[in-house]
């Protein structure tokens, strides 16, 4: 197989993989909310899919390492966010402070 | 690119968001179907409107894309690639 100058880390269609090891796993809350805000961000038009692989890919191949599926995509949504103007950072830092100080579990945060 | 039956993936890099897998630049198969025009993913990932382009379906074999690395030739492999992807299998 030819070795094209310029192929990004994430293309990567052909390469050794190793053996794949399966494993059960079951969704977090916050993954499947990370899943949920992601559908509602794209059905509002906000970005597209595009939007959040580019993202990612952007992120370089550390990023595969050393985070977990969600993470690259809740990094990709806010990504896309802010390029579409529907929070500034400034925002997003206010909101994350009033909530984290609203307590550490699920329960608590849920209330304002 | 209509009556295009069968074609060769371009060989080229740019930098940027490409749904074209670079494991298919170069190689040729054949149209097995006219998908329809949709928005270009490779504005639409950048905040843009995509233009309109034809999708289609390309039918690749195995040998054609691993060569003797391949464990069974004859089965094929699909790929939906956008039109500008495309050129006519038989150009220099």
């Amino acid at each position: 197989m030819a070795d094209f100058d310029g192929k990004r880390w994430h293309d990567m269609g052909g390469a050794e993989a190793g053996p794949v090891v399966p494993a059960e796993h079951d969704f977090a809350l916050w993954e499947k909310r990370v899943d949920a805000l992601m559908v509602l961000c794209s059905t509002k038009g906000l970005f597209t899919v595009d939007g959040l692989r580019r993202a990612i890919e952007d992120m370089g191949p550390d990023v595969f390492e050393n985070t977990i599926y969600y993470d690259r995509w809740i990094a990709a949504v806010n990504q896309n966010l802010i390029e579409a103007g529907t929070y500034t950072l400034g925002e997003l830092g206010a909101k994350m402070d009033e909530i984290a100080k609203r307590g550490d579990t699920y329960g608590e945060a849920a209330h304002d | 690119m209509t009556d295009l039956q069968h074609v060769r993936i371009k060989q080229m890099m740019p930098p940027g968001h490409i749904r074209t897998p670079a494991y298919l630049r170069g190689k040729t198969g054949w149209i097995e179907r006219k998908l329809g025009p949709f928005g270009n993913p490779e504005q639409q990932a950048y905040g843009l409107k995509g233009d309109p382009l034809v999708l289609y379906r390309v039918r690749f074999t195995m040998a054609e894309i691993w060569g003797d690395t391949a464990e069974r030739p004859e089965d094929t492999l699909d790929a939906e690639i956008f039109e500008h992807w495309l050129e006519p299998a038989n150009a220099p």
